[in-house]
């Protein structure tokens, strides 16, 4: 596995892109709230993509939509060639493909740290108990947690448990991983070991996207930035030109109060 | 003050007892199984999408928690009988079961759904981003957390059951009240065999307390993870 990624990232540069992940015109209500105005994205395969933005300005939203967690109103989603449909099996198929790790963690409180990661392997992807037990070692070792699988979850710290979340999300081998403010129920001292082992699985070529307000974190891995703002994808690019030099008056607000808060 | 207390001892100690409080043991815990198994089946209709099903949970519930629990054991012994022209006609034993287990459902079923209900909505959207298909989502992730929170209530469901398991005695069912009630209809000694009537639904109701404390103790036990890491040392990684 580990060859096969390091192969991967060699030849991510020469290699013509496939696209993983595209939205157009995508939209969305709650009710009267228009919580996605007119979204267009595409990610290509192996690209590390942080969307940030003030609290309720949809980012959130925008990545659960990729997984069926909302359902959009408008527009097409397309990942890794499946078009997001009403068809259960369309959905079963792109969840399949979409690891997720959420803000708070949801870890199975009443399943072992090793149980949270075989659970879905073996009912899901039909690996034989002792198979599953294999893969989920070898990514509780790649978090560097491997010493707690048979630990419960609430025996862990809050950072313990994000990089459980990660190695769960991990089993299922996907090729596209969503992060939804993995580090904002942490406390500080956690948050540098959740980014560490976020940056070590960029290095390996996931496709990723994540929401997050860690701006250290966007400019060392992510290849493209996006900044939303009520709803509305506002401005987007590297995160060097983004942070160095906003050209929305939106963006260079919302830095400016990111950056006072740090 | 009549009270024959050399009776009482003698009745309490002697064996007349020991069968009918096996009966109600043994209805109490069958009749629980029927209501713990209509009650999550129930209970999942009622936490579904669908309509039909939550108007259908909301009738069953309505008539059997409704109407008294005597009333509804006569209709499945005789009432049933009579309404079919005695094409059904149920046991004793079988009518006393369906009596008192279809009405545990009823109550089953708010306590289940009350359950799933308080499972954190993160724990569905962990389940859905993993994939992991209805079935195994409710067999593994959320009924064993709602039984936590089941735990508790169903212990009183188990207790007023026990209790309920004296109305039997209206369709002859030989349990504890009815032996009570076949020895004082001869004898007269009414205080005294209520009182060991008594003795004994008091004697069984601690008994279960017991039961119950260990029970959730050892759910919770799971989820604080608490006790399990002292035996299992660190792992080793392969």
């Amino acid at each position: 596995m580990g060859v096969e990624e390091i192969a991967g990232q060699v030849t991510q540069g020469s290699e013509n892109k496939k696209i993983a992940i595209s939205m157009e015109k995508v939209n969305k209500w709650f009710g009267a709230l228009h919580v996605l105005r007119d979204v267009t994205i595409t990610v290509a395969e192996g690209e590390r993509v942080v969307v940030c933005g003030p609290s309720g300005s949809g980012k959130s939203t925008l990545i659960r939509c990729l997984n069926w967690l909302e359902t959009h109103q408008q527009g097409r989603i397309v990942i890794d060639g499946i078009e997001l449909t009403e068809s259960p099996r369309a959905r079963d198929s792109i969840r399949a493909k979409i690891g997720m790790v959420f803000q708070s963690f949801n870890l199975f409180p009443h399943l072992t740290i090793l149980e949270n990661c075989t659970l879905a392997p073996v009912s899901v992807r039909k690996m034989s108990r002792k198979q599953a037990e294999e893969l989920a070692m070898s990514y509780l070792q790649r978090v560097k947690i491997a010493d707690q699988a048979k630990k419960y979850p609430g025996q862990l710290s809050g950072g313990q448990q994000q990089r459980v979340a990660i190695a769960r999300a991990l089993c299922m081998e996907p090729k596209i991983m969503l992060f939804d403010e993995p580090t904002s129920a942490l406390d500080p001292e956690m948050i540098k070991e959740v980014l560490d082992t976020m940056t070590t699985l960029a290095e390996s070529g996931m496709t990723m996207i994540c929401v997050t307000h860690e701006m250290g974190f966007a400019r060392q891995v992510a290849d493209s930035v996006i900044f939303m703002d009520y709803g509305e994808i506002v401005e987007t690019g590297p995160p060097h030109r983004m942070f160095a030099d906003p050209h929305t008056e939106r963006l260079k607000t919302f830095l400016s109060q990111i950056l006072h808060g740090h | 003050m009549h009270f024959d207390s050399r009776y009482f001892i003698e009745l309490l100690f002697s064996r007349n007892f020991l069968a009918p409080a096996w009966t109600a043991v043994w209805f109490t815990v069958a009749s629980m199984a029927i209501g713990i198994v209509i009650g999550t089946i129930a209970g999942l209709a009622a936490t579904s999408k669908s309509r039909i099903l939550h108007g259908m949970v909301k009738v069953f519930i309505t008539i059997f928690r409704g109407t008294p629990v005597l009333v509804q054991i006569v209709f499945w012994y005789d009432g049933l009988a009579e309404l079919t022209g005695n094409f059904i006609n149920l046991s004793v034993v079988t009518a006393g079961l369906m009596a008192l287990g279809v009405n545990e459902g009823a109550y089953m079923t708010e306590i289940v759904r009350a359950g799933i209900e308080s499972v954190d909505k993160g724990q569905l959207e962990a389940a859905h981003a993993l994939g992991l298909s209805y079935r195994t989502k409710m067999l593994r992730v959320v009924l064993p957390q709602a039984v936590r929170v089941a735990i508790p209530p169903t212990g009183n469901q188990v207790i007023s059951l026990l209790k309920n398991t004296s109305l039997l005695f209206t369709i002859a069912v030989p349990e504890i009240f009815a032996t009570g009630t076949n020895i004082f209809s001869v004898n007269f000694k009414y205080f005294e065999v209520l009182a060991v009537v008594s003795v004994w639904y008091v004697g069984l109701t601690l008994v279960y307390g017991i039961i119950q404390r260990k029970l959730e103790k050892r759910s919770n036990r799971s989820i604080t993870g608490a006790k399990p890491t002292a035996k299992v040392p660190t792992v080793v990684p392969a």
